[in-house]
């Protein structure tokens, strides 16, 4: 990133819980150990881009939890989508899922998550950051990607360009998504499934869950029943996004995004896509249960999904 | 040869059950098929010690397309171990002691090696690149002797620093970064295992094989090896 005094874009005045730079993520390079990274709700993710006209990968910021705080050094147009915080701009209420043009000197502040837990905040032409490894995306623990390889901290700067003027849109309430705390979650039932017993399976589908506290991007750790795989290990095997690990101690993990490529626990399942991405939308304390499905019923669910994003409207200003 | 759905955008390819040379090599060149055979379809690549897992863009195709893929593009897959001898042989200096390896002394402990044993019998070995993960550069190589296979800590630490070789079970490996792990750490490597802004990124590739060489404290130093990380 060039850093002469000629870049411009906003300023970060308060960095927030967790927020990082990302594109919709890093792929191909599995086999030198990279993550994928990327967006935790790519729908989300993907609504703030096509609501500002972006191309479909153009970088933004996911902000976790909230709490972040940034300036405009130039006029451009922002939008905000996923959980749901109190957006200000210059200390005034404004809509999410709604672009709104900015000054420079604009101050936007992001309250806390209230509905949800990650919150997408795009800007026209996206933010301009170098790719690495073929993407922005920042995944803390490889420290690669976004500013340094690193989550925001204040003083940053985030470079993007300047618009005078923009297209604005806003997708209509009732196409919006909701994010609940008390969710059911589809699961393929593994090709380890010999690791667990029919009683420790039906235990699995048939038992409440809580997200703990050690939750993020890598995985989400629940509590509840507990799943006594018939090994403590197998033989380390890639693992996909969504795949649910059962370690010694019985308590499911689902992997996330920036999980590790690699693993040996066994797994009892992995979960759709669209599932793993509500799931990273849930805090500590979120209730879920799981329900077994078939890859065809999954496989359809993902094209009819991808179906509404493309034929539900935004709306311009 | 089996086929298992992963999930909603992923089939394991498993080639048997466990760690050897034979079966890493169809791994390996199962890779090299299915990367020119599935290609847009295809989002990424995992290859392990007996395993390949195949991520593909489900809106693209589904699962029993790509099953019928890799099928026919496996079918070029050769018993014969033609691809074993492709691999680079490359040698890793390591600064061998108790003062860059605090394993050494359990290991002795363990099996009544001396650590000079230890030492030399980790140099006798000629180590192939099972698979690369865990994190960006770290190499799973194998398998080590016998007689000085250590199980992984009870504990791991929270911090083993850069160029760390550990040993757990009969695996061996370098770490590439600072990072926490369960390892018994046995010595230091000056060599970058991982450098973003290296081409290539790193060393050593899976199918390569690895030969350690011990080194002096001096020349460990002169290599670029630091040692100030501590080890928490």
């Amino acid at each position: 990133m060039s850093a002469d005094n000629s870049t411009r874009g906003f300023t970060v005045l308060k960095p927030g819980i967790l927020s990082l730079i990302t594109d919709l993520g890093r792929f191909g390079h599995h086999r030198i150990g990279l993550t994928s990274g990327g967006p935790v709700d790519p729908t989300a993710f993907r609504w703030a881009n096509r609501l500002l006209g972006n191309d479909e990968n153009a970088s933004l910021l996911e902000a976790s939890i909230g709490g972040l705080s940034l300036e405009a050094q130039l006029d451009t147009a922002i939008v905000v989508t996923g959980a749901t915080v109190a957006l200000k701009i210059n200390g005034l209420d404004a809509e999410m899922w709604r672009c709104h043009a900015i000054k420079a000197g604009d101050k936007i502040d992001l309250g806390f998550a209230s509905e949800g837990c990650r919150s997408y905040l795009a800007v026209a032409g996206g933010f301009k950051v170098d790719a690495e490894f073929g993407s922005s995306t920042t995944v803390v623990r490889e420290s690669i990607g976004g500013l340094n390889g690193d989550k925001l901290s204040a003083g940053d700067l985030l470079p993007c360009d300047a618009r005078a003027s923009h297209p604005l849109s806003v997708l209509p309430e009732e196409s919006r998504p909701t994010y609940a705390k008390e969710i059911n979650l589809k699961v393929i039932p593994g090709y380890q499934q010999h690791y667990f017993s029919r009683f420790q399976q039906r235990q699995f589908f048939s038992s409440e869950y809580e997200v703990s506290d050690r939750c993020d991007r890598m995985g989400y750790r629940l509590t509840g029943a507990e799943i006594k795989p018939s090994v403590d290990g197998i033989l380390s095997e890639g693992i996909c996004l969504g795949a649910i690990q059962v370690p010694a101690d019985g308590q499911p993990i689902v992997l996330l995004n920036d999980r590790q490529t690699i693993g040996g626990y066994p797994k009892i399942g992995s979960m759709v896509s669209l599932d793993v991405a509500r799931l990273g939308q849930c805090m500590p304390g979120a209730k879920i249960n799981f329900e077994p499905v078939t890859i065809d019923h999954a496989h359809n669910d993902l094209c009819l999904a991808e179906s509404y994003f493309q034929r539900t409207n935004v709306v311009s200003l | 040869m089996n086929i298992h759905v992963a999930g909603e955008n992923a089939l394991i390819i498993y080639f048997g059950e466990k760690t050897e040379p034979k079966i890493s090599a169809q791994v390996q060149q199962a890779v090299d098929l299915l990367s020119l055979t599935l290609k847009h379809h295809l989002i990424d690549l995992v290859p392990s010690y007996a395993s390949l897992l195949v991520v593909f863009n489900p809106l693209l195709c589904d699962h029993l397309a790509v099953r019928k893929m890799i099928r026919e593009a496996l079918q070029a897959i050769s018993l014969e171990n033609d691809r074993l001898s492709e691999g680079k042989v490359i040698e890793l200096p390591v600064y061998y002691s108790l003062e860059s390896g605090p394993d050494l002394a359990i290991i002795s402990e363990r099996t009544g090696l001396s650590v000079d044993d230890i030492i030399a019998i980790h140099q006798q070995g000629e180590y192939l690149v099972y698979a690369i993960g865990f994190a960006p550069g770290f190499a799973y190589l194998g398998e080590v002797d016998e007689r000085i296979a250590s199980p992984r800590l009870a504990t791991p630490r929270m911090k083993v620093p850069r160029g760390a070789v550990g040993i757990a079970d009969r695996q061996t490996a370098v770490y590439p970064a600072v990072s926490p792990g369960g390892w018994n750490l046995i010595g230091l490597c000056p060599e970058r295992m991982f450098n973003p802004d290296a081409e290539p990124t790193m060393p050593v590739q899976v199918g390569d094989r690895v030969k350690f060489k011990a080194v002096s404290r001096e020349q460990f130093l002169a290599l670029g090896g630091t040692l100030e990380g501590e080890i928490a």
